[in-house]
């Protein structure tokens, strides 16, 4: 028994992975055959499954539908996943690093300090974009970068303590929240409107375009989130004993911040703000597999993935022709869940 | 054998004082830890016993002087574990996970325990009777298993001394003991150090080696049981009247009798109401 127990706690959650993976397959069909037109559930897993290098297999779908297959849902069923995955994995993270279980990816003041930048790219036309990185998304992710960097220099001069960090985001956000309705009552009303529109988040793609910029995000800063998880069990017997253990957690917590803020900053230039996968993902991951960020943050990744994929498919169909922002979606949801972890906050603590 | 260090350390703590902001919590204190032994830290309430083991664990800086192992090195987590006095037992976490914490001082920062590591952590539980215990919640555990748990997580730390900060005094006489025959029976069998702050002297006198009396931050007394526990140095110590025995040649210390404790308080104290020393 013991021996089980010792395996559990060291080994990759393989069952719960399998699991997470043949649900996002669920997902990404279920996304891909739904929408204005509807496509063939069999001619989409065929034209899929003939992605797969080496294997061949004869579609049914027609050029138009593959078209629309390969460039308009495929896109932004990826990008969706990713999003959903990095907000997954950085809520799980910062909810880690703070020994929180109502910390969140934005906690820091990334979606303040993203806003901000936003806001003054939409409405004031301030141009920073480089290369592929548009404008808005460019200044949202310097914008939210600002903001965590702002929050980690003042708490550093405070004492560094995570609970200082904590306090020095929450001023942040006040103040970049503070700025942008500053510009936002400047601007004509169209110009509002379009920031309103970037701020409730939204998955629209323009082809692969945004899926290549926050690709190599995801890959680099989860493979670091990832590769340091075992860190974050340490932490949760809080500094003084992870000291004692051997384990730096200044460092630690360092390194886990900076690549889940990169990680926060990134989605949210692409997508906006979702409200509530962060914080939601995680905590039904602890309900299932465990409180292990071992398994937690994998777990996170996946069900973020096929969360977010899931609600973009409501805020397609839901309310169409017209389509819903959606991080009001995930908002709808999450919510009340909220509320739930709140009361819940004692048991299903971190 | 679940600690691989053949033999214990000797810590030599030199001159080391320790401030929270203004207050001085050490002062100057010079002690010496013989490889292999029991060394019991007593005083009063804030005497300095807690600060003095954060600082030999590396917790807290020195503000002066230097703390050494054997080899003049400073100590690491390989050297020294912690059994802290408030141990944070994480919600949901298993005791198998909990007790897999102690190797994180033996792996490399990317790696992920071996098949050794997890051999150790199987070898601690069994040699504590926590086998049966892997499973369950840490945070769900009584308060013996629960300091059962916190020790198997140090001795799987697998380290040459061991720093205990009155690591029983929420248990029970009965538990009290067990864990302190466990701790004693490591010490006796592998020669581990073993500094640790009591406060009960009876039950101090009966593991340690040595005693180390603090009182304000300052070492009062060093050495023998017999020695430190003096009745006139531990009535001045501990502003109270205290008798020390020996009985079935144990030292045991107790209050003394109740009506000449009364009579010596009240000589300090005038506002404690009289009393007939009876109940």
């Amino acid at each position: 028994m013991a021996t089980a127990a010792i395996d559990r706690a060291y080994r990759l959650p393989v069952p719960g992975l399998v699991m997470g993976v043949l649900v996002l397959a669920g997902v990404s069909i279920i996304s891909a055959i739904t929408g204005a037109a509807s496509l063939p559930a069999a001619g989409v897993i065929a034209s899929m499954v003939d992605l797969v290098p080496g294997v061949s297999v004869e579609s049914s779908l027609t050029e138009r539908q593959e078209s629309i297959l390969f460039h308009i849902r495929l896109p932004r069923l990826v990008l969706g996943m990713l999003v959903g995955a990095a907000l997954g994995m950085s809520g799980a993270s910062f909810q880690g690093v703070f020994r929180n279980p109502l910390a969140d990816p934005y906690l820091l003041g990334v979606s303040s300090g993203a806003g901000f930048g936003a806001t003054l790219a939409l409405g004031l036309g301030v141009d920073i974009g480089w290369g592929p990185f548009d404008a808005v998304a460019s200044a949202a992710f310097v914008g939210g970068l600002v903001a965590v960097g702002a929050a980690a220099l003042i708490a550093r001069g405070a004492g560094a303590s995570p609970a200082t960090l904590l306090l020095a985001g929450i001023a942040m956000a006040a103040l970049f929240a503070a700025g942008q309705t500053y510009v936002l009552q400047k601007l004509s009303e169209t110009q509002a409107r379009e920031v309103l529109n970037w701020l409730f988040g939204r998955l629209n793609t323009s082809g692969w375009d945004q899926v290549g910029l926050l690709g190599p995000y995801v890959i680099v800063c989860g493979a670091v989130l990832l590769a340091i998880r075992r860190h974050l069990d340490v932490l949760r017997v809080g500094d003084d004993e992870a000291r004692a253990l051997g384990l730096d957690p200044g460092r630690s917590r360092a390194i886990v911040i900076v690549a889940a803020s990169l990680l926060t900053a990134a989605a949210v230039s692409v997508s906006g703000l979702i409200a509530f996968v962060g914080l939601v993902v995680p905590h039904v991951v602890r309900l299932t597999a465990g409180h292990s960020y071992r398994a937690i943050l994998p777990l996170s990744a996946l069900l973020g993935a096929s969360f977010l994929a899931l609600v973009d498919v409501g805020a397609r169909t839901l309310a169409a022709p017209a389509e819903l922002p959606v991080g009001v979606v995930t908002a709808f949801i999450g919510a009340p869940f909220f509320a739930f972890v709140l009361i819940q906050a004692r048991k299903a603590a971190v | 054998m679940t600690g691989g260090a053949s033999g214990g350390i000797a810590i030599s703590v030199t001159g080391v004082s320790v401030d929270y902001r203004a207050r001085r919590a050490l002062d100057t204190v010079d002690v010496a830890v013989e490889p292999g032994e029991w060394l019991a830290l007593i005083g009063p309430n804030g005497a300095g016993k807690s600060s003095l083991l954060r600082a030999i664990a590396g917790l807290v800086p020195a503000a002066t002087g230097t703390i050494a192992i054997g080899d003049g090195r400073a100590p690491a987590a390989r050297d020294i574990a912690l059994v802290p006095q408030v141990p944070v037992m994480p919600p949901g976490m298993t005791v198998a996970e909990y007790v897999l914490l102690g190797r994180t001082a033996h792996l490399a920062w990317l790696a992920r325990e071996s098949a050794h590591d997890r051999d150790v952590v199987h070898r601690t539980l069994a040699e504590l009777a926590l086998d049966g215990f892997a499973d369950r919640p840490v945070d769900e555990l009584s308060g013996g298993e629960a300091q059962r748990v916190v020790l198997a997580r140090a001795l799987a730390q697998q380290t040459p001394a061991l720093l205990l900060d009155e690591p029983t005094s929420a248990l029970d006489l009965g538990h009290q003991l067990a864990v302190l025959d466990a701790i004693d029976e490591q010490r006796r069998r592998i020669g581990l150090t073993v500094v640790a702050a009591m406060h009960d002297l009876t039950v101090a006198a009966r593991y340690a080696t040595r005693m180390v009396l603090l009182a304000e931050g300052r070492v009062v007394a060093t050495g023998l049981p017999a020695e430190v526990l003096e009745v006139d140095v531990l009535n001045a110590v501990y502003a109270t009247a205290l008798s020390v025995r020996v009985l079935d040649d144990e030292i045991v210390v107790l209050p003394a009798a109740r009506h000449s404790a009364l009579n010596h308080i009240t000589s300090d104290h005038d506002e404690l109401p009289p009393t007939d020393g009876a109940g």
